[in-house]
């Protein structure tokens, strides 16, 4: 193997776990907008599952816990969000923005709390529970050459995202209650009208989607800043995620796709080619961002009609409306 | 008339109010298993209303329904379907990327089985000759073919009851007899049918019995067979009305629209108007006709500069328009006016006031940039006053008015620019009888100001009384132009469907 | 879970309802928001009178104190008149943090390399002319597409957000790095030329916003230009029936949208902060977005939100030193007054009755 080929693989081994918060942000949304309704609050969301999901790391040292704390933590942010938007018909963009300023605010607040009890003035989950989330590997397939350590033996984030990933896509696509929701967005009074219980699925698919935002969120402090607790660390990543479900044209396998594109991106100023070593950071930190805008644009210009956002979302659904 | 057959639904003292306005106000109903129930009103008279409570959809103030003899708590559709009940919506409740068969099933219980769904499809279709491809995306059906899906949604669930709003709306009169077919077809397999409408001869048509509604309350059933269209219209409006439309006689000037060979590509560069040609002289209605989505729309937005043809010339008093922008031709002091169909979607700005719905066409007349109200306050007070608009004072937003009153705004405000060109679509969708005459009556009134008319309508009833010709499209193509006192309903019907004025003429 | 279950059933308002109405339900639910605050407040262990008390009286108790807060105030309501007028236009500029930056980063090429040899006045308007023109050319770029292709302006300039971000982050470290501040990367402060002149001890851009608040208003009500573009936010089909030109009337709105939040940037550089620093925007951007809506678009309205948001910011800081409180509790209080406010819209426009005990009661005697 060359030397360049394992440089370029260990690239890869870095953008895989990189894109991983965004795939489970993106995968939450697309869940999300499926049911109607556009959740501008996926940064919210995510830093209440990672502040939710640092608790139960830190207190209970359990690795089940956390995860469940993280799911909560973003559920609970969907459920403000839901009762807003689904039962008291509020704007939806102004709701979602507000969920963002609200679960930030309430991540830092309890972190610094933490940080501030803590005798050393910091917050770090025990090494133990970090050993138990990270590098799980799986017997025989971790064997694999190349691809078996990388796809393998990793963090249980990246089984959790490919997973849920994989098994949403069997959901929408190939089962009625799938079915069901997939009206609901496009159509909400066809089906109510067809029996269906428009405003239990929105409840329900808006609060999974948090919940696994808020994996996404425990996915940055546990893997991120490795079980520390650092504030402000989710920053734009819930941003990116909103627009990676429409670069992903709300498919879960293309998210995945997605997700590595721009795990690559974020993670390729530590492994900038001999070329690029005249481009400041800064610059680097930028390419995300940049480059979601253009995609933006591209997607814009050419969609096919089963490539679009659901019909009704952003939209709130009033069955009395005249 | 003595009925032996049970009593499928009923429904006692039913009273639903949105706001300060009554919808309902104690309504019985009764529907007995094996017959079809016309339901007669006028626009807002509360029949979809009553129905929408007995399928679940609001919730009664007041009243109880009893399904099959049994007092029934109806929620949501959920319950109304699961009782048996089922409702064709007017504007079809249709999800438009998936495919007909999954219309079909979703909402349904049960596992997603393609050849067990399609199985069930095809018997209730064989039993009623229906005509269903489950693999095809609604959005590529026709009208017609919308409605059969809907018919199937509703009888895959079981439904015994079928309730349909304006069925006919869209169809053309072949597709009507069908469906009517196809209702009698399912009398006789024993279902009561509810079909809610207010075209007088399709009542006459297809009912055993007619309920009236007028103001939200019932005004008495009568039995088809011994009622009268005179009598019936009685009981709608609530007087003895004159629902004749006039057609005046006017001396006719030189053409003032005159449209060339008009070809035209929608946004999916599909084409969707080939070859048309006509005139329409001063002095003058000429009617469209066709079923809805034949070109209509494009054809009104490519006159009024909202489209560009690819070929073609609009001539205005000798101007020609074709590919002008809205703007443009405003500049170039064209006077044509334009009434759209969706007035609420386009025309009028319904959370804003008279006034500022008066500035649209005019803010821009004067130099600088200071906006004037003065005149648009003026127009505001004279289009109240001269066309009766109800409303609590011109500073009132324009979504608070009753439809009616909403189109004699913008009515009003298309007619004070003095257009030599009036292009309406569907000016009198949404309308009760008595503003649907006032409409006709203005309409009349600027063909004997020697303004042009371009009427589009839905009702060929109306469109063969009101204007002097008219001409059909079909598939964006013009099927032929007609003296409408030369030409039957069936012709235009078979027009519509593609058949040519000669074509239909040489078969008699 | 369904709706229907509830002995509460809901309707339209179909009747015009009172103004006062309105007003009142959202100072009702500020109240309540305040009060859930204080619930917060004590669980932590403080008596929410206290903290409340402590808060005004760190944001207003001194002449200091105000003069900080009016400070406070300049940019956020300038931006809020600002993204208030592309709000107006149904276009969610939400990228006026990043209008802001782009607008700063051209003020400060100015005061940086051409403020010396002339008069001060000249230098400061050129400064404010750049910012406005390139934080308005910035508006313009997802204006354009939106226009154009229908491109998501939401989260396109969202984007252009970071994008601004980590431009000033580059100069910050890269050509504008300030070669005396040791090796640190930060950007010289402005010479006194380049500084705004004081005002009754606060920066002249107090006077600048009170002046745009007026303009604002009068543009949006009392000219064509503001005409049109409330009709394209009401409906761009009818706009173009019209004979408007959408996307002129979209793209030079929003050039103005941002141009005024880039112009809140070269207040904030040249006036509060002397410099150019990467946090120059500091979640203005956002917070306008909650005080235009707020304030329903009113400019009038939008000073007194501005006031109270910043109330409530610069008493955090206090509370802060006093209590020990992170200041993030300011943003956690913002979002449960919004919160409640997004909720209290439910009740204007909606009649909630209790419908089913009615029925319930006059069902028996109805037949």
């Amino acid at each position: 193997m060359s030397d360049g080929f394992a440089y370029f693989l260990s690239f890869l081994a870095a953008a895989i776990p990189a894109g991983m918060p965004l795939l489970l942000g993106t995968l939450g949304e697309i869940l999300t907008e499926k049911s109607g309704n556009l959740n501008l609050g996926v940064s919210g969301m995510m830093y209440m599952g990672a502040i939710f999901g640092f608790m139960g790391g830190y207190y209970l040292d359990s690795a089940i816990a956390m995860l469940l704390f993280a799911f909560l933590g973003g559920a609970l942010g969907a459920l403000l969000y839901a009762i807003l938007t689904v039962t008291l018909k509020a704007n939806q963009n102004v709701t979602g923005l507000t969920l963002t300023i609200f679960g930030t605010g309430l991540a830092n607040f309890i972190g610094e709390n933490i940080m501030l009890n803590s005798p050393s003035m910091t917050a770090k989950v025990s090494d133990e529970l970090m050993a138990r989330i990270t590098n799980i590997g799986i017997p025989v397939l971790k064997n694999i050459p190349v691809i078996g350590n990388m796809l393998f033996n990793t963090n249980i984030f990246v089984y959790l995202g490919i997973g849920i990933a994989v098994v949403m896509g069997i959901y929408l696509n190939r089962t009625r209650m799938g079915l069901n929701l997939r009206a609901i967005g496009e159509n909400p009074g066809a089906a109510d009208a067809a029996g269906i219980n428009v405003t239990r699925y929105k409840y329900a698919h808006i609060l999974i989607g948090g919940g696994i935002c808020g994996l996404g969120g425990a996915y940055v402090s546990f893997i991120t800043c490795s079980g520390m607790w650092i504030q402000d660390c989710v920053g734009g990543l819930g941003w990116i995620a909103v627009a990676l479900v429409i670069f992903a044209s709300w498919s879960p396998y293309r998210a995945l796709l997605g997700s590595l594109v721009f795990g690559a991106l974020s993670v390729v100023q530590f492994y900038k080619p001999a070329f690029m070593r005249g481009i400041s950071d800064p610059l680097f930190s930028m390419m995300p961002f940049l480059v979601t805008a253009i995609v933006l644009v591209i997607t814009s210009i050419r969609m096919r009609p089963e490539r679009m956002q659901p019909k009704s979302c952003g939209l709130n659904y009033d069955r009395e409306d005249r | 008339m003595e009925h032996t057959a049970a009593p499928a639904i009923e429904l006692r003292g039913l009273t639903k109010t949105f706001g300060k306005v009554v919808a309902n106000s104690n309504v019985n109903l009764t529907v007995y298993k094996g017959e079809i129930l016309s339901l007669l009103g006028e626009n807002g008279s509360g029949k979809t209303t009553l129905m929408n409570m007995l399928m679940g959809l609001y919730r009664p103030d007041k009243g109880e329904i009893y399904i099959d003899g049994k007092l029934a708590n109806i929620q949501s559709p959920h319950d109304a379907i699961s009782l048996g009940v089922g409702m064709i919506h007017q504007h079809f409740k249709l999800v438009d990327v998936l495919t007909v068969r999954d219309n079909i099933v979703m909402g349904t219980k049960g596992n997603l089985s393609k050849s067990k769904a399609d199985k069930i499809i095809r018997e209730i279709a064989q039993k009623f000759d229906m005509n269903i491809e489950p693999d095809r995306k609604i959005y590529s059906l026709s009208v017609g073919e919308k409605q059969m899906v809907e018919i199937m949604k509703v009888l895959y669930r079981g439904a015994r009851t079928l309730i349909l709003d304006e069925p006919t709306a869209v169809l053309t009169p072949q597709e009507i007899t069908r469906l009517f077919d196809i209702l009698r077809r399912m009398r006789e397999s024993g279902c009561a049918i509810i079909i809610i409408t207010h075209k007088l001869n399709e009542v006459m048509d297809i009912s055993d019995r007619v309920m009236i509604m007028r103001k939200g309350e019932g005004m008495g059933t009568v039995v088809t067979k011994e009622s009268n269209v005179r009598d019936l219209v009685e009981r709608m409006v609530g007087a003895a009305i004159d629902i004749s439309i006039q057609c005046p006689d006017v001396n006719v000037g030189k053409n003032a629209l005159d449209v060339h060979k008009l070809t035209v590509l929608n946004s999916d560069k599909v084409q969707v108007l080939t070859d048309i040609s006509f005139s329409v002289s001063q002095g003058e209605i000429l009617g469209v006709a066709g079923v809805s989505g034949s070109g209509q729309k494009e054809l009104c937005s490519t006159i009024a500069g909202l489209m560009t043809p690819s070929k073609g010339a609009i001539l205005v008093d000798g101007v020609d328009i074709a590919g002008k922008s809205a703007r443009d031709i405003i500049k170039m002091g064209v006077h044509m006016s334009f009434i759209p169909e969706d007035r609420f979607g386009m025309g009028l700005l319904p959370s804003m006031n008279i006034i500022d719905n008066m500035l649209l066409k005019s803010y821009n007349t004067k130099r600088g940039i200071h906006l004037d109200r003065a005149q648009a306050k003026k127009l505001a007070v004279d289009v109240v006053e001269q066309l009766h608009v109800y409303t609590p004072s011109i500073y009132s937003p324009v979504r608070m008015l009753s439809g009616g009153n909403a189109q004699k705004v913008l009515l009003g405000r298309e007619i004070s620019s003095n257009p030599s060109v009036l292009i309406t679509a569907y000016p009198v969708r949404g309308l009760d009888i008595n503003s649907s005459m006032t409409i006709y009556k203005l309409l009349n009134e600027q063909k004997e100001k020697g303004v042009a008319v371009l009427f589009i309508g839905e009702d060929l009833d109306v469109i063969l009384e009101l204007c002097d010709r008219v001409m059909v499209l079909c598939g964006g193509k013009l099927t032929g132009i007609a003296n409408t006192k030369e030409v039957t309903k069936e012709q235009l019907g078979l027009m519509m469907t593609g058949h040519t004025l000669e074509e239909v003429r040489a078969n008699g | 879970m369904a709706k229907g279950n509830m002995p509460i059933h809901v309707t339209k308002r179909l009747d015009d309802e009172s103004r006062m109405r309105a007003v009142l339900l959202r100072i009702a639910a500020v109240i309540l928001a305040i009060a859930v605050g204080g619930l917060f407040f004590a669980a932590l262990g403080f008596n929410p009178f206290e903290v409340y008390g402590e808060l005004i009286k760190g944001a207003v108790g001194t002449t200091m104190a105000r003069r900080m807060t009016v400070r406070l105030c300049v940019p956020l309501l300038i931006t809020s008149l600002a993204v208030g007028l592309a709000f107006k236009m149904r276009f969610w500029n939400i990228g006026a943090e990043g209008q802001i930056g782009i607008g700063a980063i051209a003020a400060s090429y100015i005061a940086l390399f051409h403020s010396e040899g002339m008069p001060k006045v000249v230098v400061l308007i050129l400064m404010a002319v750049a910012a406005f023109v390139a934080g308005g050319l910035y508006g313009v770029i997802p204006a354009y597409f939106k226009s154009k292709f229908g491109t998501n302006e939401t989260l396109f300039t969202l984007m252009l957000n970071y994008v601004a971000f980590y431009t000033i982050q580059a100069l910050a470290q890269g050509t504008w790095k300030d070669p005396t501040a040791w090796g640190f990367p930060k950007i010289a402060r402005f010479s006194s030329n380049a500084q705004l002149p004081m005002v009754l001890g606060v920066h002249v851009g107090w006077i600048v916003a009170l002046a745009l608040v007026l303009l604002v208003y009068l543009y949006m009500n009392k000219t064509k230009q503001g005409y049109e573009l409330s009709v394209v936010g009401e409906n761009e089909n009818t706009a173009r029936y019209a004979g408007m030109n959408v996307r002129k009337i979209v793209i030079r709105t929003m050039f103005i949208s941002a141009g005024l939040a880039g112009l809140a940037g070269m207040l904030q550089a040249s006036g509060a902060d002397k410099t150019l620093t990467e946090s120059i925007a500091n979640n203005v951007g956002f917070t306008a977005i909650t005080v235009a809506w707020l304030a329903n678009l009113n400019p009038g309205a939008m000073v007194i939100v501005t006031a109270l948001f910043c109330i409530l910011t610069k008493g955090s800081d206090t509370i802060q030193s006093v209590y020990n409180i992170s200041p993030a509790a300011a943003e956690v209080f913002q979002g449960i007054i919004l919160f409640f406010v997004l909720g209290s819209e439910f009740f204007i426009r909606y009649k909630v009755h209790f419908a089913g005990f009615i029925s319930k009661k006059e069902g028996g005697k109805v037949k």
